[in-house]
């Protein structure tokens, strides 16, 4: 502490050394610290769950595990191998809905209506949908195809899968071609494209990339699903028969948990580990191609 | 729009063809795809609402608003009241969110003003979005074999030496609201730490450096300009992170306990809406189908109001736009 | 001040000393709105066949908007609305009937900024030929093309690399070759060298000169030399502020020299001698 005083007049020359215990730097100092450990905090469930992943899913993983059938109750052994197809399978014609049904309202979304009424309406209900309980999916498909065709099957699951697919493939895909430079939509016109010509010779190829991203990151949330799957696909002990109940990892895991024998839980946790790694695999994937990252 | 019928005069070195009639086709008929996909999305929507709606008529019909306020779900007596379940929807997601919220927030403090090298920052934000990534059934999972076990103690010390609170009122047996809400909670703080840092990074950098040429300190410029600056998106953030919450279904159904009981104890178990239907659809009569969309109709409502509140705070405070 | 310059402007572009040419495109833009906002008023330009028409004045002035009009470009604007007539050899491409993909495809355009497709320079320049439903030998036209542009020899060994990857003096020429691929009537260039170095500009220029000859040119420049070393017509615009907007408005048109050396208006005299605000 220095204070310094002149005879002519008082003078405090202002003190600016660091001053640590002064009340607003301890302050300063606690609230950096409760940062660091919330921060740190927030990363612990992570590294918990992918290391009883690895040490439990790991321990159960083997090279059976993906050809063999689901054990009976008090059989040893056995597989997940159907509830991987049915998951591959569910999640796919959940694509095969979602993609060209995202990707067409997206370009009338981006370019050809983007302040029409039905556009702004379209783009709320599927910033809406995003929000919308993966449960109530389930629940519509229930309504609208099991109990329609009376039975659970994996067309049910998938079209559940679908509904949750669709608002992200759209939001995403219609952000990428927003992205797409002003100057080459101009080219484009320039030279003489009908509208139509300018979206599928070149601004689609340019949006690509970024539509992609959006498509891998919505087969992804699509792929960990279990709630629209519990009454839509159900469950089954057998290979895939697409019009019957079917497997899927999310499910098996569900059921598994449940259960009072080793067997089945430690499949569970060899399970998570698999969808886990798949999940993680499409986000790797989709973070690489889209080199900017989003949840 | 009428079909253009003049041609354009033609000189003889140019190539310059009018569109050919594929051409005019294959525009017209692609306008009208992606036009039609676009009401395709709007009706989706609708339909989701109706149809559900038009299914839960019968139990609407039969229980009217008391289906709301009374507690007993009995199938053979055909009596059915989901008060249990909307305590516990609200509940768990409420607890959620205080954890939730108080977590992101300060993450998303800790990732935006300038605490961290960029390359660790990078590191820190793809951890926190790999959070979001891990399905829900494997938190689940986790939940029972990992969470509960480990939290046991702890909750039984605060029962023991603090029971004389409602909130630590009942031991925890295993499943129960408290290790659901936790995981709640790390299920929706990717969310609300992503939307809360758009808010943050929405802030002009003159803002912050008019805070710091005032003399302030850096958790000054944090408390007393940054965060009010960024409060709507923050806020938009927390009611989006509850819409999550209260739609969840698998963590919940699996570590909530599935009872039909209101208490204010956070060791005792209870039941959600999303549970309720995940649990009881499978094996559900043809009238029980029906009451079950009454509760998904409930459901339905609670998070399309609560997630039209969040887009609407969000698209208002013009922050934080992209989720 | 405002003056009467549509009569004078017409006299302008009858009396001109270089040999007079057939007009292919007479533009004629009475008003060009964006919603409310009026942009350009009383515009009369007409385009001499296998000359050079440059359009000059100071920013904001319109010309840009009126060039775009030309062939339709300003379409894409949603609040854009054009009154008057662009009669292009005699047919109003506003009527109706016409379809602006055909205008587009008739009058080619180069851009500000050079703006190649995100495809190999070969399927750059052969875009408009596939578009147009060229039969014939590709290979020949997309050289032919190149050579045309002045970029044959630059690029002829790297026909497959990206049109994005090179200079940005030889993309805007690669521009230049896709919008004469297809032999366009009329070729329509705004600003085509304010993103180039000063090399790349004088072989833009370069290029223009010898592309009149097979080509009818309007270009927009904001550099009076520019227009001075390239033009054979000049038209000047300015900015009306009188009445509380920014309306452009053509002030006078004529051969290049004789509107540098010798203009009819004051307004022309004053921007010619730097003594515009």
């Amino acid at each position: 502490m220095k204070h310094a005083q002149t005879a002519e007049n008082e003078f405090h020359l202002p003190r600016l050394e660091r001053q640590p215990f002064e009340p607003r730097a301890l302050k300063s100092i606690v609230l950096s610290s409760i940062t660091v450990a919330a921060a740190i905090t927030a990363c612990i469930p992570l590294f918990s769950v992918l290391i009883m992943l690895l040490y439990r899913g790991g321990k159960r993983l083997s090279l059976e595990v993906f050809y063999q059938l689901p054990p009976t109750a008090f059989e040893t052994g056995g597989g997940f191998g159907n509830a991987i197809v049915g998951t591959l399978f569910m999640v796919g014609i959940a694509a095969l809905i979602s993609v060209p049904f995202g990707i067409l309202a997206a370009i009338f979304l981006a370019e050809l209506g983007p302040d029409s009424k039905v556009a702004i309406t379209a783009r709320f209900c599927a910033k809406i949908m995003t929000g919308l309980p993966s449960i109530l999916a389930g629940v519509f498909a229930y309504a609208a195809v099991v109990v329609v065709f009376k039975t659970y099957s994996a067309w049910a699951g998938g079209i559940a899968l679908s509904l949750l697919m669709i608002p992200v493939v759209l939001l995403t895909a219609e952000e990428a071609i927003k992205m797409v430079p002003r100057a080459m939509k101009e080219a484009a016109v320039g030279i003489g494209c009908t509208p139509a010509q300018a979206m599928v010779k070149v601004i689609l190829p340019v949006a690509l990339p970024g539509i992609i991203t959006g498509v891998v990151l919505a087969v992804a949330r699509a792929a960990g699903e279990t709630a629209p799957l519990l009454f839509t696909a159900l469950f089954s002990d057998y290979w895939l028969k697409a019009q019957e109940p079917t497997a899927s990892l999310a499910v098996l895991i569900y059921n598994y948990s449940g259960m009072p024998f080793e067997n089945q839980i430690e499949l569970a946790w060899a399970a998570s580990l698999v969808l886990v790694l798949m999940v993680f695999l499409l986000n790797i994937i989709s973070r690489t191609l889209g080199g900017r990252k989003k949840i | 729009m009428a079909h253009p019928t003049t041609t354009l005069p033609q000189e003889a070195a140019s190539l310059s063809q009018p569109p050919s009639k594929m051409d005019i086709i294959f525009n017209k008929s692609f306008r009208s795809l992606t036009y039609a996909f676009t009401w395709a999305m709007v009706l989706l929507l609708a339909a989701i609402v109706i149809k559900i709606g038009i299914k839960a008529i019968p139990a609407i019909e039969r229980h009217g608003l008391a289906f709301l306020t009374t507690t007993t779900w009995d199938v053979n007596s055909q009596h059915f009241g989901i008060l249990p379940e909307i305590w516990g929807t609200l509940y768990s997601s409420l607890l959620a969110l205080i954890l939730g919220g108080f977590f992101g927030i300060t993450i998303a403090i800790f990732l935006t003003q300038d605490f961290l090298p960029h390359r660790v920052e990078v590191v820190l934000k793809s951890i926190i979005e790999l959070l979001a990534a891990i399905p829900s059934v494997v938190y689940g999972l986790w939940g029972i074999f990992v969470l509960i076990p480990l939290i046991r103690p702890l909750a039984d010390f605060l029962h023991t030496h603090l029971g004389w609170l409602p909130w630590f009122s009942t031991s925890l047996s295993g499943p129960g609201m408290f290790p659901a809400a936790l995981v709640l909670s790390i299920m929706i703080l990717p969310t609300i730490a992503a939307i809360s840092q758009d808010a943050f990074r929405a802030i002009p950098h003159k803002t912050k450096e008019a805070a710091f040429g005032m003399g302030t300190t850096r958790w000054e410029a944090i408390l007393k300009v940054m965060l009010p600056a960024a409060s709507g998106g923050i806020f938009g953030a927390l009611v989006l992170g509850l819409g999550r919450a209260l739609g969840e279904t698998m963590a919940l159904a699996m570590l909530v306990g599935n009872s039909n009981q209101i208490s204010l104890s956070v060791f005792a178990p209870a039941n959600t809406l999303a549970s309720l239907l995940a649990l009881n659809f499978p094996e559900a009569a043809e009238y029980e189908v029906s009451v079950l969309m009454y509760a998904a109709c409930i459901l339905l409502l609670i998070t399309l109001l609560v997630n039209i509140a969040g887009t609407a705070i969000i698209a208002m405070t013009g922050s934080g736009a992209k989720k | 001040m405002l003056m009467k310059s549509t009569q004078r402007e017409e006299k302008a572009a009858t009396q001109t000393n270089d040999t007079p040419a057939e007009v292919v495109l007479d533009c004629h833009a009475e008003q060009i709105f964006y919603g409310d906002f009026l942009a350009v008023r009383d515009s009369k330009v007409p385009i001499q066949k296998n000359k050079i028409t440059g359009f000059i004045g100071p920013s904001g002035c319109g010309k840009s908007t009126v060039l775009k009009s030309i062939n339709r470009m300003n379409d894409l604007v949603r609040t854009f609305r054009f009154e008057g007539k662009v009669q292009f050899h005699g047919i109003d491409i506003y009527d109706k009937k016409v379809d602006p993909v055909s205008v587009r495809r008739n009058i080619g355009m180069v851009f500000q900024q050079p703006n190649p497709f995100s495809m190999s320079i070969y399927e750059n320049v052969a875009f408009g030929l596939r578009l147009n439903r060229f039969r014939g030998n590709m290979d020949e036209k997309v050289e032919k093309a190149l050579r045309g542009a002045a970029l044959w020899d630059e690029v002829k060994n790297k026909l497959k690399n990206n049109g994005l990857s090179l200079s940005g003096g030889q993309q805007q020429r690669l521009c230049i070759a896709r919008a004469i691929a297809t032999e366009p009537q009329v070729l329509l260039m705004d600003e085509p060298c304010s993103a180039l170095d000063p090399i790349a500009t004088r072989q833009v220029e370069e290029l223009m000169i010898q592309l009149k000859q097979r080509f009818t040119v309007a270009i927009v420049t904001h550099n009076m030399q520019q227009a001075q070393r390239v033009a054979d017509q000049t038209a000047f615009f300015a900015v009306d502020i009188s009445q509380g907007g920014r309306t452009g408005y053509l002030v006078e048109m004529g051969p290049t020299s004789e509107l540098f050396n010798n203009p009819k208006e004051q307004l022309t005299k004053d921007y010619l001698h730097g003594e515009f605000s």
